[in-house]
C-alpha cells in the first residue's frame, strides 16, 4: 500500500529523486574517501617524514569535505522540496476526494477520521519520505561503499566487516523487531490514561455530585501504572540499544586493530591502513544502525498510507451531471416520486417507494419517530444522498441532472445539527450569499429570532463564531443557522428539526415570522414536535421509511393511527395536567 | 542517532513553546526528581565511569596500535643495537626526519611486532569497553526508572489537583484548554525527559571526558580540535535561531489548514447545501501550498544542521590528521596517538551535535512543564471543615436564607433571595434559555459557595458539612449526559457509593424505564458505551442516568428536563421516571414542561440570572406578572392544542 501510495505520487518528481540520488552518492563517496586520503597522509608522508605531502593531502581532504558538504546539503535540499510536495499533493488529492464524498461516504468514513487521514496520516507518510531522501538513502551507499573499499585495502581484513555488519543487523533488529509491539500496547495505554483524564474533566460535576472521586482516583491510578509499567518495560529494551551497538563498534575495533597487526606484520597491509579501516568501521556500523532504525517507522506509515488508500479507493455515491441542467422554468416546485434509498447491502430499505409534491406558497410537514427517514428525505432534495429508486424533480428536472450550483442555489436545507464555521456572525450568514447587505442580514436574525441575542453581543455582526459554534448555545446556533439559509433566498426551504433547542416561545414567535418571509417559497418541515407542524398545509406521516398518511392536522387525527398516537404521546401530559 | 529524528519530528511540535519564566519552571521540574534521589546518584556513578573507560578506550587501542608500529620499524633495524645507535647512526645518514619522529617511538631493533604485549593491550581494551557497555546499559535503565516513576508521580498529582480544583476553575476555561494541559502537556514532559535525560548527561559528560584526555595526550591537538567547537556552536545556534520562524510558520499554516479540513469535513452537509464546492477547494488549495512552501523552508532550514556539523567534523578531522602527522613527523607525538585523537574527534563532534538538537526539545519540555506547574498552583477550592456538621435527622428540608451570589462581583446576580422547600416538595426552576437557572443548581451542591445569606438543609448550613456529605444526599439528572467509557451496568452502578448487585441495577433500569431498550441491545447490560454512540440515542442516555439517580437513592433531588430533540415516546418514557424518581424527594427542577410546572409546589421564574418571582402556579398567574406573561407565551399554545 505505501509503496503504491508512494510510487503514483513520486511520478511527477522523478528527476528531482534522480538528482537527489546522486548527490547522495557523490556526498557519501566523498565521506568514505577522507579516511582513504588520512591513510595515504599516514603511510606517505608521516611515516617518511614528508611534510610536503601531509599538508598538500590535508588541503586535498578540504576540497573532499567541501564537495562534501555542497553535495549533502544539495541533497536535503531536493529531498525537503519532495517531500513536502508529496505531502502537498496526496493531501489536496485526499481533500478533493472527500469533497466529492456525499453524506453517505462522510458518514461511512465519520468525519473525525477523514480528518485524520487527510492531516495526520499524510504527515506521516511526508515525514517517512523526508527521512528516507535525506538520511535513508544514503545508508545502503556507505554500506556499500564501505565494503568496497575495505576490500580494496585489505581482503582479508574485511573479513572482521563481513561478521560484524550482520551481527549488528541482527541485535538491533531483534530489538526494533521486540520493541514494536511494546510501543503499540503504551500507546494504547497512553490513550487510555487521556480517557479517563477527559472523562474525570468533562464529567466533573456528576463526579462530584456522586461523590466518587475515590472511585475515580482509583480508575486513573490502575491506568497511571499500568502505562508506568509498560513504559518502563520499553525503555528497558530501548536502553539496550545504545550500549549493545557501541560495544559492537568497540569490540570490533579491538578485532581490526589484532587482525590488522597481523596483516601488517606479514607485510600484507600498510600501518596507515589500520586507522583508515577503523573509519570505515565505524562509518559502515552508523549507516546499518540508521537504515534498522528508520524501519521503525515504517510500519506505521504503512498503516497510514493504507488508510489514506481507503478514501482514495473510495468512489462517491452522488456523481456530478455529464452535461447538467442549467435553467429552471418554474420556482421551487418539488416532486418525489417513488422514491427509495436504500445502503448497499443493507437488508432494509430506509426509505421506500415515498411519493410527495411540495408547491410555492405551501407548507409541507413531514413527522415520524427516530429512525423512520426524515432526515434521509430531506437529504435526497440537495443531493447529500442520492434515491437508489424513484426520481426527485425540482421544477420537473431531476436533480441528479441539474447544474450542482443550480440545485445549491434553488435548496435551502437547515440540517438537524446546526454547525456554524470559524469567523464572524457575518460571515457566517453570508456563507449562501456572500453579497448580502447588512440590511438584509439583520432582517433575517429578525425572523430568525436571533436579532436581540446578535445585538447583544460585543461587536454585533462582527462578533466573533468558534469553530462550530461552540461560543453560542444550542438553541442560539439553531436561530443563526435558520437565519443563514434565510439570507441565501433559496426557493425551496427544508428545514430538518430545526426548532428542536428553542423554548415554546421562541419557536412560536419564530414560525409566525416564518411564515410570512417565506409565503412565496416552498417550505418543507421536519419535525418531533405537533406544535411545529400543525398548521401546515399538508402533514406526511412517515413510518419505517414509507409514507403511512397525508393530509391536514384534523384530518389525520381523525383517520391516521400513527399520527394519533403521536400527537397524544406528545400531549397526554398537557392534558393530564 | 536520536538527534536527527528528534529534530525533524520533535522540533516545535510541542505545545507553545513561548516560556516566561524558563529557569524556574526548568528548576521546579528537575526537582521533581528528588524522590529518585537515590537512583539518580547511582546512575550519575555509572555514567561517569562508563563515560570515562569509552574515552580511555581509544587511548588504549593507540597504545596498540604503537606497539605494532614499533615492531615494524624495530624489524628493520639490525638487532643488538640500541635506539640511540639506530636513530644516531639515520642522523648520520642524513635521515635526521625520520630519526626525529621514530624518537617518540618505542621499539627495540632487530624485533618485530610484540604480540604478547599487543594482545595484552588490547584485553585491557575488551574489557574497557565491556564493562563501560555494560554500565551504560544499567545507567540508561536507570535513567528510565528515574523518569517513568516521576512521570508517574506527576501524572498522580495533576489528577489529584484536578478534583480538589474549584468548579469555577473549570466553568472559566475552555474545557480544551484544561485538558490539553493534563493530556498533551504531560505527555511531551514525559516524552521529552525520556528523549533528552539520558543522552544529555551521556552527552555532557562525554564531551568533558574527552575534552580532558584530549588535553592529556596532546595540548596542541587538543586546541586544533577545539577550534572547531565554538565552529560547531555557531553553525547549530544559527540553524536553530534561522529555521525556528519557519518551524513556527510550518506550525502556523498546518494549524490553518487543518482548522479549514476540519470545518469543511464537519460542515460536509453545508458545504455541499450551499454550493460552495469552488471556494472551499480553493482556500484549500492556498493553505495546502503555503504549508508546502512553509514545511520545506523549515525541514530545509533545519535539515542542513546535520550537512553541516558533519562538515565541521570532517574539517576537525582533517586538522587532526593534518597537525597529528606533522607532530608525529617531528617525533612529539606517536602515531598511535593521532588514530586515537582521530577518533576522539569523532567521538566529541557526535554529542556535541545532540546537544544542539535537544535544545529546542527540552525547551518544549520545560513550557509544558511551566503549563502543569501553573495548573498544580491553581487556587483550590476550600477545604471542607472538620469534621463536617450532619443533620441529625435527614428529611430533605431546604432553606434559602437571604442568599446572595454572583460569578463576577461586578455583575451582583442573586441579591437576597429567600426560599423554603418543604420535605417532598417541588420547586420549578422556569425562564428563558440562558436565564442563569444552573446557578441555584451550582449553589445547592455547592459546586459554587454562596456569598451572603446561608443554605440549610434539615437545619443545618451546608458550608459547615463535608462537601461529599452534601451530596451523597443529592441525586442529579442533567440534561447534558454524561456517562464514561464502560458498560451500561457500570455506568448504572456509579450511582452507588457501595457494591451493588446485578439484581439492584436492572431493578433501578426498570424504575427508570430503561430496561427494555438496554434489553434490547446485542450485549444487554453489558453493552459498552464509548464515544462513538452504540446505538444509544441522547434520550436512552438520560434514562440510564435517570437509573444512576434511582440507584443512589437522594433525599434532594436536581432534575433537568430535556428540551432537545428526543424522538417523542423516549421523551413519555423520561417524564414517567422522573416524575417517579421525584416522587417523595424534594426536588429541584429545571423545568420546560407544562405539567411539571403546574404541579410544582413552587415556582421560581428566572430572568437575566436573578429571580423576578415565585410562588405556586396560581398565585403567580393571579398576580400577572413575569410568570403570567411567559406562561402565555409559552404555554397556552399547548394548553390550545388539546382542544
Amino acid at each position: 500500500m505505501l509503496i503504491r501510495l508512494l510510487r503514483t505520487y513520486l511520478r511527477p518528481y522523478k528527476k528531482p529523486i534522480a538528482l537527489l540520488v546522486l548527490l547522495q552518492f557523490l556526498q557519501t563517496c566523498a565521506t568514505l574517501y577522507l579516511p582513504t586520503l588520512n591513510a595515504h597522509i599516514i603511510d606517505e608522508g608521516v611515516v617518511k617524514g614528508d611534510t610536503g605531502y601531509i599538508l598538500s593531502f590535508g588541503a586535498l581532504m578540504i576540497g573532499i569535505s567541501l564537495a562534501q558538504v555542497v553535495c549533502n546539503i544539495g541533497a536535503v535540499y531536493y529531498g525537503a522540496r519532495t517531500a513536502a510536495a508529496l505531502g502537498r499533493d496526496v493531501r489536496a488529492a485526499v481533500f478533493d476526494r472527500v469533497q466529492s464524498f456525499s453524506s453517505r461516504e462522510v458518514g461511512h468514513f465519520g468525519a473525525p477520521s477523514l480528518i485524520t487521514r487527510t492531516t495526520n496520516d499524510v504527515q506521516q507518510v511526508q515525514m517517512l519520505a523526508l527521512m528516507t531522501f535525506t538520511l535513508m538513502v544514503s545508508a545502503p551507499i556507505m554500506c556499500v561503499g564501505g565494503i568496497v573499499l575495505a576490500l580494496g585495502l585489505d581482503v582479508p581484513l574485511s573479513a572482521v566487516l563481513v561478521a560484524v555488519v550482520p551481527t549488528l543487523g541482527i541485535c538491533v533488529t531483534l530489538i526494533v523487531r521486540r520493541l514494536r509491539p511494546l510501543f503499540r500496547s503504551m500507546q494504547t495505554r497512553l490513550d487510555t490514561v487521556n480517557r479517563v483524564l477527559r472523562e474525570q474533566i468533562s464529567g466533573n460535576r456528576v463526579i462530584r455530585a456522586f461523590v466518587r472521586d475515590e472511585y475515580e482516583q482509583g480508575r486513573f491510578g490502575k491506568a497511571n501504572a499500568d502505562l508506568t509499567e509498560m513504559s518502563l518495560k520499553t525503555g528497558n529494551l530501548l536502553a539496550l540499544m545504545f550500549p549493545v551497538v557501541m560495544t559492537t563498534v568497540n569490540l570490533s575495533s579491538i578485532a581490526v586493530v589484532w587482525f590488522g597487526a597481523h596483516r601488517i606484520d606479514s607485510g600484507g597491509m600498510q600501518i596507515g591502513d589500520l586507522t583508515a579501516f577503523l573509519a570505515y568501521l565505524m562509518q559502515i556500523v552508523m549507516s546499518v544502525m540508521m537504515a534498522t532504525f528508520m524501519f521503525m517507522m515504517v510500519p506505521r506509515a504503512e498503516v497510514c498510507a493504507e488508510r489514506i488508500e481507503e478514501v482514495l479507493d473510495t468512489e462517491s455515491s452522488v456523481v456530478p451531471p455529464s452535461a447538467p441542467v442549467t435553467e429552471l422554468r418554474r420556482h421551487g416546485h418539488l416532486e418525489i416520486r417513488g422514491a427509495g434509498f436504500r445502503y448497499p447491502g443493507a437488508e432494509e430499505p430506509v426509505l421506500k417507494a415515498i411519493d410527495l409534491v411540495a408547491r410555492p406558497g405551501e407548507v409541507t410537514a413531514v413527522i415520524g419517530s427516530t429512525g423512520s427517514g426524515k432526515s434521509t428525505l430531506l437529504g435526497l432534495v440537495p443531493r447529500l444522498f442520492d434515491a437508489t429508486d424513484g426520481e426527485v424533480l425540482v421544477d420537473g428536472t431531476d436533480v441528479s441532472t441539474l447544474e450542482p450550483r443550480l440545485l445549491a442555489k434553488t435548496v435551502g436545507l437547515v440540517p438537524q445539527k446546526p454547525y456554524l464555521f470559524a469567523g464572524t456572525v457575518a460571515t457566517n450568514l453570508r456563507y449562501g450569499n456572500p453579497d448580502a447587505t447588512d440590511e438584509e442580514l439583520w432582517h433575517a436574525l429578525e425572523v430568525a429570532q436571533a436579532k436581540e441575542f446578535v445585538s447583544r453581543l460585543e461587536g454585533g455582526l462582527n462578533a466573533p463564531i468558534a469553530q462550530g459554534g461552540t461560543n453560542v448555545s444550542g438553541g442560539q446556533r439553531q436561530r443563526l443557522a435558520i437565519a443563514r439559509t434565510l439570507v441565501q433566498r433559496p426557493e425551496i426551504y427544508l428545514f430538518d428539526d430545526s426548532f428542536s433547542a428553542l423554548d415554546y416561545a421562541t419557536d412560536a414567535a419564530l414560525r409566525a415570522a416564518l411564515a410570512q418571509e417565506t409565503a412565496e417559497a416552498t417550505v418543507v418541515i421536519v419535525a418531533q414536535r405537533v406544535a411545529t407542524i400543525r398548521d401546515a398545509d399538508r402533514i406526511v406521516v412517515l413510518d419505517e421509511g414509507r409514507v403511512v398518511g397525508t393530509g391536514r392536522h384534523h384530518e389525520l387525527m381523525a383517520e391516521n393511527e400513527t399520527y394519533r398516537e403521536i400527537v397524544l404521546s406528545q400531549l397526554t401530559e398537557a392534558e393530564a395536567a | 542517532m536520536a538527534g536527527p529524528m528528534a529534530r525533524m519530528m520533535g522540533q516545535g511540535g510541542g505545545p507553545d513553546s513561548r516560556s516566561m519564566d524558563f529557569k524556574v519552571s526548568g528548576k521546579r521540574l528537575i526537582g521533581q526528581f528528588k524522590p529518585e534521589r537515590l537512583t539518580i546518584y547511582t546512575l550519575l556513578f555509572c555514567v561517569v565511569v562508563s563515560v570515562g573507560l569509552n574515552v580511555i578506550g581509544p587511548k588504549i587501542l593507540g597504545k596498540a596500535t604503537d606497539l605494532v608500529f614499533a615492531g615494524i620499524i624495530g624489524r628493520q633495524m639490525p638487532a643488538g643495537a640500541t635506539k640511540e645507535e639506530v636513530l644516531d647512526s639515520m642522523r648520520e645518514r642524513g635521515q635526521g626526519s625520520v630519526a626525529d619522529m621514530l624518537r617518540s617511538t618505542d621499539f627495540t631493533p632487530g624485533k618485530g611486532i610484540d604480540f604478547d604485549a599487543v594482545g595484552r593491550v588490547l584485553l585491557l581494551a575488551l574489557c574497557t569497553f565491556l564493562v563501560a557497555g555494560l554500565l551504560m546499559a544499567v545507567a540508561t535503565r536507570l535513567v528510565n526508572r528515574a523518569v517513568n516513576r516521576t512521570m508517574y508521580r506527576l501524572r498522580e498529582d495533576v489528577q489529584a489537583k484536578l478534583s480538589r480544583l474549584p468548579l469555577s476553575y473549570f466553568d472559566k476555561r475552555q474545557r480544551g484548554e484544561v485538558l490539553s494541559r493534563a493530556t498533551n502537556d504531560i505527555d511531551n514532559i514525559g516524552q521529552t525527559l525520556q528523549q533528552s535525560m539520558g543522552q544529555l548527561i551521556n552527552s555532557v559528560l562525554t564531551i568533558i571526558g574527552v575534552l580532558a584526555v584530549m588535553f592529556w595526550v596532546s595540548w596542541l591537538l587538543a586546541l586544533v580540535a577545539l577550534v572547531t567547537v565554538p565552529l560547531s556552536f555557531v553553525v547549530a545556534t544559527r540553524i536553530g535561531k534561522r529555521s525556528q520562524p519557519h518551524f513556527v510558520q510550518q506550525w502556523r499554516s498546518t494549524g490553518k489548514l487543518n482548522a479549514h479540513i476540519e470545518e469543511m469535513y464537519t460542515g460536509h452537509t453545508l458545504v455541499k447545501v450551499f454550493g460552495r464546492q469552488d471556494e472551499s477547494a480553493k482556500q484549500f488549495a492556498e493553505q495546502n501550498e503555503a504549508l508546502y512552501e512553509a514545511g520545506f523552508k523549515a525541514q530545509f532550514n533545519s535539515g542542513v544542521m546535520q550537512p553541516l556539523m558533519m562538515f565541521v567534523s570532517n574539517l576537525n578531522y582533517v586538522l587532526v590528521a593534518v597537525v597529528g602527522g606533522l607532530r608525529v613527523a617531528s617525533g612529539a607525538l606517536s602515531i598511535g596517538d593521532v588514530q586515537a585523537f582521530i577518533q576522539y574527534s569523532r567521538q566529541f563532534s557526535m554529542p556535541l551535535t545532540q546537544v544542539a538538537s535537544m535544545a529546542n526539545l527540552v525547551q518544549s519540555g520545560v513550557a509544558s512543564a511551566e503549563r502543569i506547574f501553573e495548573l498544580l498552583d491553581a487556587e483550590e477550592q476550600e477545604a471542607d471543615p472538620l469534621p463536617g456538621a450532619k443533620p441529625e435527622e435527614l428529611r430533605g428540608l431546604v432553606e434559602l436564607e437571604n442568599i446572595s451570589f454572583s460569578y463576577d462581583p461586578e455583575k451582583p446576580l442573586i441579591e437576597n433571595l429567600s426560599l423554603k422547600a418543604e420535605p417532598g416538595h417541588t420547586v420549578a426552576i422556569v425562564g428563558p434559555t440562558g436565564a442563569g437557572k444552573t446557578t441555584l443548581v451550582n449553589l445547592l451542591m455547592r459546586f459554587y459557595d454562596v456569598s451572603g445569606g446561608r443554605i440549610t438543609l434539615d437545619g443545618v448550613d451546608i458550608a459547615t458539612m463535608s462537601r461529599d456529605e452534601l451530596r451523597a444526599q443529592i441525586g442529579m439528572v442533567l440534561q447534558d449526559t454524561w456517562l464514561f467509557g464502560g458498560t451500561i451496568a457500570e455506568n448504572i452502578a456509579y450511582g452507588a457509593s457501595r457494591e451493588v448487585t446485578r439484581g439492584e441495577i436492572e431493578e433501578a433500569a426498570r424504575a427508570a424505564h430503561a430496561d427494555r431498550f438496554v434489553r434490547t441491545l446485542p450485549d444487554g447490560y453489558d453493552t459498552v458505551i464509548d464515544d462513538e454512540g452504540t446505538g444509544v440515542s441522547a434520550g436512552e442516555k438520560q434514562l440510564i442516568t435517570i437509573a444512576r439517580a434511582f440507584l443512589s437513592d437522594p433525599v434532594i433531588l436536581v432534575l433537568d428536563e430535556a428540551t432537545s430533540s428526543v424522538d417523542t415516546r423516549t421523551e413519555v418514557l423520561i417524564q414517567k421516571a422522573m416524575a417517579k424518581l421525584a416522587h417523595g424527594r424534594t426536588s429541584f427542577v429545571i423545568a420546560h414542561r407544562l405539567s411539571t410546572i403546574r404541579d410544582a409546589d413552587t415556582i421560581l421564574v428566572m430572568e437575566n440570572g436573578s429571580i423576578v418571582e415565585q410562588g405556586a402556579h396560581a398565585d403567580l398567574l393571579a398576580a400577572d406578572g413575569a410568570y403570567a406573561r411567559l406562561y402565555k407565551a409559552q404555554f397556552a399554545q399547548a394548553v390550545a392544542e388539546v382542544d
